[in-house]
């Protein structure tokens, strides 16, 4: 894994937070490459949330680096940090749409802003995206309306819609069915491969971290316990990890 | 009198050295709780404070959201429209049925029209208003800006790097104080002609007369001041309810709460300004 700064979408040094008493993050370092999916497991509490919640800027670390692109962002004044925001998507735990807009609106949202797009080309592109994800025949739903697995299709379309260099998932299969927990995780798979864009998936699901992850942490009580590929982790000889990885089978 | 403040402090000390179980402990811990009530306090109005001037800042600057800016209008303006007209009409009737009694006793009944013209356009009328939109509208605003705190609604917008004081605090605080004045006007008009109505069918009047009696002595300045202060009941309504939406903590329970206080706040600011606003229109427009 490469650390230059000029090559590494992702890079996070010695990242701290604590909320009170309580230490999320101790000091965890990783980085993601271009085009690589890195999933970020862990029991419910340990700060995978927080992490993400960091990466985008949405809460500020107590101490430690994140850059992206190779630019330190912990530090930047909110025009700059929208800036850097522009080329990150984030997938939000219970997908997050906008209640007051339709499916179509909610993916037109960023576009209307941002991509300098006539009205034509963003309703353009927003039916094109919702049809990357199979909601073309759901446009003028509210998402009151949409089930939850179709709700988080529609925030997987709203997460790339800038095409990002870098997508954040916060827990994209919880609360699905098998089944439409597979075909999201198969949507991740198709999209990096399609855009090469890195990624970093935090979740519980394991069997869904090995469908598409390149690799593997294991976050415990705030420090990451092991990192590799899923074969290093099925052979790691941690407590917790031997524990966590028996429990999911 | 030195001995008793000198026994006061030691128990006070005692008090707060205490522990909790014993009564002067208990003392310590209700002092305690008033110490971190009066920090509450100031802290809110520090991050009000704060508040305020985020939105100020974002709300004139480019690009204008001007598509959400007119939904705002049309939620908070057109459909509080019935509720002001509403209120309005009510307090008309109210004000005629009651000063006609008590006019009448002091043989001032042909004042009747202008008391009650006077009565809405300074007064009745722009505070009438600024209660029931708070009551609606600030519960609208406080619910619905709650529910997409704690559905991280707010933290998508903010990655999705739009500013959600723009888009959401701005625009609807710029539509509460376009639509207030305008909706003053409407429960204006409807007081006065329901307050006409009630007198006519107590003591045949034609609403020519009656208006002609009632607004003979208004001026500019009984007029537009009060009506233009309601600008002043929309912004703290506007304001107030976003801060409190925004800062939602706790799930459902904490949409409940922040609901009550967007109402709540803004009710009760609105009364200050109202004894403010007239001692500066009083001052400033004689």
């Amino acid at each position: 894994m490469g650390t230059d700064n000029n090559s590494t979408p992702l890079e996070v040094k010695h990242l701290t937070k604590s909320f009170g008493a309580q230490k999320v993050l101790n000091g965890i370092d990783l980085s993601v490459a271009r085009g690589e999916t890195l999933a970020v497991l862990g029991r419910s509490g340990t700060g995978k949330s927080v992490l993400l919640k960091l990466l985008i800027g949405l809460q500020k670390p107590d101490a430690g680096s994140i850059c992206i692109h190779g630019k330190e962002i912990t530090h930047l004044d909110r025009k700059q940090l929208n800036e850097v925001r522009k080329t990150v998507g984030f997938l939000f735990q219970q997908a997050a749409l906008y209640d007051s807009m339709t499916v179509e609106q909610n993916v037109e949202f960023p576009l209307r802003r941002h991509a300098g797009m006539s009205p034509e080309e963003v309703k353009k592109r927003a039916r094109e995206l919702l049809a990357s994800v199979g909601m073309e025949k759901d446009l003028e739903k509210m998402p009151s309306e949409i089930s939850g697995g179709m709700q988080k299709r529609v925030g997987l379309a709203r997460a790339i819609a800038l095409e990002p260099s870098i997508v954040l998932f916060d827990e994209p299969t919880a609360g699905l069915d098998p089944i439409t927990g597979a075909e999201i995780g198969k949507l991740i798979s198709q999209l990096k491969e399609k855009h090469e864009m890195a990624s970093i998936v935090v979740t519980h699901d394991v069997h869904g971290a090995k469908q598409f992850s390149d690799r593997v942490v294991m976050l415990n009580d705030g420090n990451i316990l092991v990192e590799g590929t899923f074969a290093d982790l099925e052979q790691s000889k941690d407590k917790f990890v031997v524990q966590f990885l028996k429990d999911a089978a | 009198m030195r001995l008793y403040c000198g026994l006061s402090i030691i128990i006070l000390a005692a008090a707060f050295a205490a522990g909790s179980n014993s009564p002067a402990g208990q003392i310590g811990d209700s002092l305690r709780v008033v110490r971190d009530g009066i920090a509450r306090f100031f802290a809110w109005f520090g991050q009000f404070g704060l508040f305020c001037g985020r939105v100020a800042r974002v709300a004139f600057s480019r690009p204008f959201e001007g598509r959400e800016l007119i939904r705002q209008m049309d939620a908070i303006g057109s459909k509080s429209l019935p509720l002001a007209a509403l209120a309005g009409a009510a307090t008309g009737v109210v004000l005629s049925l009651q000063t006609r009694a008590s006019l009448t006793r002091f043989g001032a009944k042909s004042m009747l029209p202008g008391v009650i013209i006077y009565s809405l356009i300074k007064e009745s009328g722009p505070v009438i208003t600024g209660l029931v939109v708070s009551g609606r509208v600030g519960a609208g605003i406080g619910a619905e800006l709650g529910a997409m705190k704690v559905t991280e609604q707010i933290d998508a917008m903010e990655a999705s790097a739009v500013d959600p004081h723009k888009f959401l605090a701005a625009t609807r605080m710029l539509a509460c104080i376009a639509m207030l004045p305008l909706l003053t006007l409407v429960a204006d008009c409807c007081g006065i002609v329901m307050g006409w109505l009630a007198d006519t069918l107590a003591e045949p009047i034609s609403l020519r007369l009656f208006l002609n009696i009632g607004t003979s002595g208004v001026t500019f300045n009984d007029f537009l001041p009060p009506t233009l202060k309601t600008a002043v009941y929309g912004l703290i309504i506007g304001l107030i309810s976003c801060f409190q939406g925004m800062r939602t903590q706790g799930g459902t329970e904490g949409v409940g709460r922040s609901t009550t206080s967007a109402v709540v706040l803004s009710s009760l600011f609105i009364i200050l300004a109202d004894v403010l606003l007239v001692r500066f229109i009083l001052v400033f427009f004689p």
